[in-house]
């Protein structure tokens, strides 16, 4: 792959020396991980044997709270990604709007879910409401950054011919990047209710409510057969929303 | 073309949807609105909302408490920043080798058996891209307790149905007559893979890997929170005392190894194709 031979060695010099250093500095406590094989099939015997009815009240709020986190989050962050994402598309926007929604686009996207969320939830307190938030802020940075980069690459010719009809800016963008950006813009909306829906299962690691919560307290208190259920569960709607969304955008795209 | 007619009966000329067409559609939008209100009063039926009328207090009050960041403290981020660089590394390579064993015998045009391996296979494939990272981690820090290995793990796990995935669609959509010009010479199957498909799917194996190495290096930045050893395990540490000042710091350290991992990953893509 690489032509010269000193490069070459070089290049296998570094990533040799690298993992060495990498597995040198790793600490692992083997009697720890040793203890951990019995837990592992402990694990897996209880995936096997899932156990639906023990806690079955806490992992029915726990995904309904997800389910409606999704609901609700992807409705307000389209709602809200759609003037973000045209204001963030330099064909369309003045340099000042583009230079505020580009900043507030790159503002959503810098720091993890998991991150937001904690803030919210020290702001905002424990629950879905917090999750809510900060599934809103992440469609809001994933489908307006996306739409707008969409709507830089339309077709020009079609937007200078509904322009030469005489059209203000509002049917130009009805009539000449709506119908150019739509389809795509329904795919994108379909993938991210099946990204929130996982994310809203990891947020409640941190207490912004959903199905991570009922996990993460299932594991805390090693009922492992109560966390293969809520794993199944959250596989099944994953599944579910990935069939789901692939039709959608099989149709629209 | 459809036309509709008035009350007197006369064509009103042409329009761009049927009647039919447009009620659906209206009724389309009713459910949707009707479910998002229905969700929102389920979701916020426990909100307490004098808490969220507190917020814009509780964010000024955080905040001011985030700065000045303990600009010190970084020096005691170095390690942490080193072992989140190797969960991403490691568990990528890790999944490599998995995932691309796995994408050959999922893939329809290599597998060995459309029977019992193929299915297994994918099934392998979408359990693992189930899984959010996190709660790989969480599972792992569980049976392997806290450290950097159960953060590799977690990494790799997610990561083989990720590359898996990607790199099967790849070998699915190979040139065949290319695979069918070596097997005419009298190739090995061995020979066949090695010279008649490998050298094919070869970008799209580098893009795949840089690209999901970078989702990683995200990725484990936080995964400490869950005890996988880390940025992430500096984080939770702080949170839990309070200690924002330094919270600051290891978010603006985050933010710069993300930063980071994305410039490396665009220009190594560019060095590629």
């Amino acid at each position: 792959m690489i032509e010269s031979p000193l490069v070459r060695w070089a290049a296998l010099l570094g990533i040799a020396s690298y993992l060495a250093l990498a597995f040198a500095t790793i600490d692992v406590n083997w009697t720890r991980v040793s203890e951990g094989v019995v837990r592992a099939a402990r694990l897996f015997e209880s995936f096997i044997s899932p156990n639906f009815t023990s806690r079955w009240s806490d992992i029915q709020q726990g995904t309904i709270e997800s389910l409606t986190m999704t609901v609700t989050a992807t409705v307000a962050g389209v709602l809200l990604a759609v003037p973000i994402g045209l204001g963030a598309a330099r064909n369309l926007a003045p340099w000042w709007v583009y230079g505020i929604c580009r900043g507030v686009i790159a503002a959503s996207r810098a720091l993890q879910d998991i991150i937001v969320a904690i803030f919210f939830v020290a702001m905002f307190g424990f629950g879905p409401f917090a999750g809510f938030l900060t599934l809103t802020v992440s469609t809001i940075g994933f489908l307006s950054k996306l739409l707008a980069d969409d709507i830089e690459e339309i077709d020009p010719g079609q937007v200078e011919a509904i322009r030469a009809t005489g059209a203000g800016f509002w049917q130009v963008i009805d009539f000449a990047v709506a119908s150019q950006v739509i389809p795509r813009l329904i795919g994108l909306t379909a993938y991210k209710v099946d990204i929130n829906f996982r994310e809203s299962s990891v947020i409640g690691i941190v207490g912004a409510g959903g199905i991570g919560a009922t996990l993460n307290t299932a594991l805390d208190r090693y009922e492992f057969d109560t966390a293969g259920a809520i794993l199944l569960i959250i596989i099944g709607i994953v599944m579910a929303c990935e069939y789901g969304a692939g039709a959608i955008r099989k149709r629209f795209a | 073309m459809p036309t509709t007619r008035t009350a007197t009966g006369k064509t009103s000329g042409w329009r761009f949807k049927t009647w039919r067409r447009t009620r659906l559609e209206w009724l389309g939008w009713l459910a949707l609105v009707a479910l998002t209100v229905l969700c929102w009063r389920v979701m916020t039926a426990g909100t307490i909302w004098s808490f969220v009328e507190d917020a814009p207090r509780q964010a000024a009050d955080l905040f001011g408490r985030m700065l000045p960041p303990r600009w010190d403290y970084a020096n005691s981020l170095w390690r942490p920043l080193w072992d989140t660089i190797n969960m991403a590394t490691l568990g990528t390579a890790i999944a490599i080798v998995v995932a691309t064993s796995l994408a050959f015998l999922a893939a329809r045009n290599t597998t060995p058996s459309m029977l019992v391996l193929r299915p297994l296979a994918l099934f392998v494939i979408v359990a693992s891209r189930s899984v959010n990272a996190l709660v790989w981690g969480l599972l792992l820090v569980a049976v392997l307790g806290p450290g950097v290995l159960a953060g590799i793990i977690a990494i790799a796990l997610r990561s083989i149905g990720f590359i898996g995935k990607l790199l099967y669609e790849a070998i699915e959509e190979i040139d065949e007559m290319q695979v069918e010009a070596i097997r005419a010479t009298g190739a090995s199957p061995a020979q066949v893979i090695t010279y008649g498909i490998v050298p094919q799917i070869l970008p799209a194996f580098a893009t795949i890997s840089v690209f999901r190495w970078d989702i990683n290096i995200r990725e484990s930045t936080v995964l400490g929170l869950v005890g996988a050893g880390g940025l992430g395990l500096a984080l939770e540490t702080s949170l839990n005392t309070l200690a924002w000042p330094q919270v600051s710091v290891i978010l603006l350290m985050i933010l710069a190894t993300v930063v980071f991992s994305e410039w490396l990953t665009a220009k190594v893509r560019k060095g590629i194709l």
